[in-house]
């Protein structure tokens, strides 16, 4: 096997491992679409990052978590309904982030990248990224398992039981936009957003509890991941989509009757 | 901590939300090993005040108490568990964090829900949930042990047995109890003192003497008297000729409310 080819399929395999996990909480929460939103500041993140000459990698993080922090801080003011402020915020972090590039004439983007990004391009310093902020983020939301799960299933029952309920949300929100942030700048907002999301529902049905379905979808995306590099290789397909159709394909498979039947 | 100290105390809470007063001058004490009732119509601020008492509101006036480190178990009015979430029984009581496996059994067992606790969250039926609720509330050990609704979604007679286990659990813990119920006639028996709410207290003290207060029959309306006729009747009603009245629409809650 190629070098490039390793490479990818480590950086797949570690950010599959956080995702699924991480995407189990996105998908009880209902938070898909606030995951996508944060991937859609991150134009305006390198954009920044530019601008006052820090590594956009790290513009990108700081983008990221500010807009968690501000869309988490309205969403308790309740006048808008979530997923209207997220479109608000979606749309319009993308749309400054590409009137700020068309600003600076000497920076060019490579707005393909950004969007399905390149596995196959990963280097050795993308793998340092992914990996050591992969077992950063894992033992944070470890760190915090047990007080998010319990806020998630009744958050009141939670906070008479002593949980710091503002103090964990904002942990697990700025270590989603962290995720994401650090994930997408290599793999692309299409292929984040996708590990987020659809392994923990392909894992949903096979689980019974929620520590089997944040383990299965981390499995399942590993699989995802290798399967969708074979299938690049084979078929001279781009690799990041065809990383999400393997994905849906196995989410397709796992939706036939003949599984266990899942509980409703 | 003494049979009838006082544990818990809210004193002349005042709370508005915009235009509308949900309480005014609402005083209660919750004193440990009694059980206190707080009964009132829809819309009344029963909610509201167990909402004050637990911290998760904050009164524009008036104080709340609650004695220093004290263990509080609550028992939300209704939950409902995501499907999407798989979670069992027995892991959703591990979730207030203070279960082994020797406090998860002493607490399936007191509840009756030991068959349980393999089962979805999402496959327990009404009465099912309350316990379980109930045993997680009590996983704490609590002092003081706060219910809305205990018996929301229970036949009448599982509400009689749940409010049969929630005195039991009172003597065996000792623990202050404070509920909320919409229904003061069944809840009688299990309670040592009512509190009648209207937004304001309209009264309290026992309950025999409350059921006789001008105050309660006038919140609850003159139907009192058939309501209780309605009671003593209830069973030989109850599957006839397939009638779509439900026995929950002759409550004060819906005729008043």
């Amino acid at each position: 096997m190629d070098d490039f080819l390793i490479r990818a399929l480590v950086a797949g395999i570690g950010i599959a491992v956080v995702t699924g996990p991480l995407g189990s909480f996105v998908v009880w929460r209902r938070m898909a679409y606030f995951g996508d939103t944060l991937a859609h500041s991150a134009l305006l993140g390198i954009a920044l990052g530019f601008l006052i000459g820090i590594n956009p990698s790290v513009g990108v993080i700081v983008v990221c978590a500010g807009l968690a922090l501000l869309i988490t801080g309205m969403q308790s003011q309740q006048h808008i309904a979530d997923d209207t402020l997220l479109g608000i915020f979606s749309h319009s972090a993308l749309s400054l982030g590409l009137v700020a590039l068309a600003f600076m004439q000497t920076l060019r983007v490579d707005l393909q990248g950004l969007l399905f990004g390149d596995l196959l391009a990963v280097t050795s310093t993308d793998l340092v990224w992914i990996w050591g902020g992969g077992i950063l983020a894992l033992g944070l939301l470890v760190a915090i398992w047990r007080p998010m799960l319990a806020l998630t299933v009744h958050e009141e029952l939670a906070r008479v039981e002593g949980v710091p309920v503002a103090l964990v949300r904002g942990i697990f929100v700025l270590l989603m936009a962290f995720v994401i942030a650090v994930a997408m700048k290599m793999v692309g907002i299409l292929l984040i957003t996708s590990l987020l999301i659809i392994p923990p529902a392909t894992a949903r049905r096979l689980a019974g509890t929620p520590e089997q379905m944040a383990v299965l979808a981390a499995a399942i995306g590993c699989v995802a991941v290798a399967g969708g590099l074979w299938a690049s290789l084979t078929w001279d397909t781009p690799t990041g989509p065809s990383v999400v159709c393997s994905a849906a394909l196995l989410f397709a498979l796992a939706s036939l009757p003949f599984w266990r039947r899942g509980y409703r | 901590m003494a049979p009838g100290d006082i544990i818990a105390k809210a004193e002349h809470v005042f709370l508005r939300r915009g235009s509308k007063t949900l309480l005014e001058n609402v005083s209660v004490a919750v004193e440990a090993g009694r059980i206190i009732t707080v009964v009132g119509p829809n819309g009344s601020g029963k909610t509201t005040l167990v909402r004050v008492l637990l911290g998760l509101m904050t009164p524009d006036s008036g104080s709340v108490w609650l004695r220093p480190s004290l263990r509080v178990g609550y028992m939300p009015q209704r939950m409902q568990v995501d499907p999407v979430l798989p979670i069992t029984v027995s892991r959703f009581l591990t979730l207030g964090g203070r279960a082994n496996t020797q406090r998860l059994h002493l607490a399936l067992e007191t509840t009756g829900t030991g068959e349980l606790a393999d089962r979805p969250m999402q496959a327990l039926s009404g009465g099912e949930l309350q316990r379980v609720l109930l045993a997680r509330a009590i996983l704490r050990e609590p002092e003081l042990l706060i219910l809305d609704e205990p018996v929301q979604g229970v036949d009448v007679i599982g509400q009689n047995e749940l409010y049969e286990l929630i005195s039991q659990v009172r003597d065996t813990l000792g623990c202050g109890v404070l509920m909320v119920s919409h229904d003061l006639h069944l809840v009688m028996a299990a309670t040592d003192h009512v509190v009648c709410l209207d937004r304001h207290v309209c009264c309290s003290g026992h309950p025999e003497v409350v059921t006789q207060d001008p105050a309660y029959l006038e919140l609850f309306g003159e139907h009192v008297a058939d309501k209780l006729a309605l009671y003593t009747h209830r069973h030989d009603h109850r599957h006839d000729h397939g009638s779509p009245e439900k026995p929950a629409a002759k409550t004060p809650e819906s005729r008043h409310g």
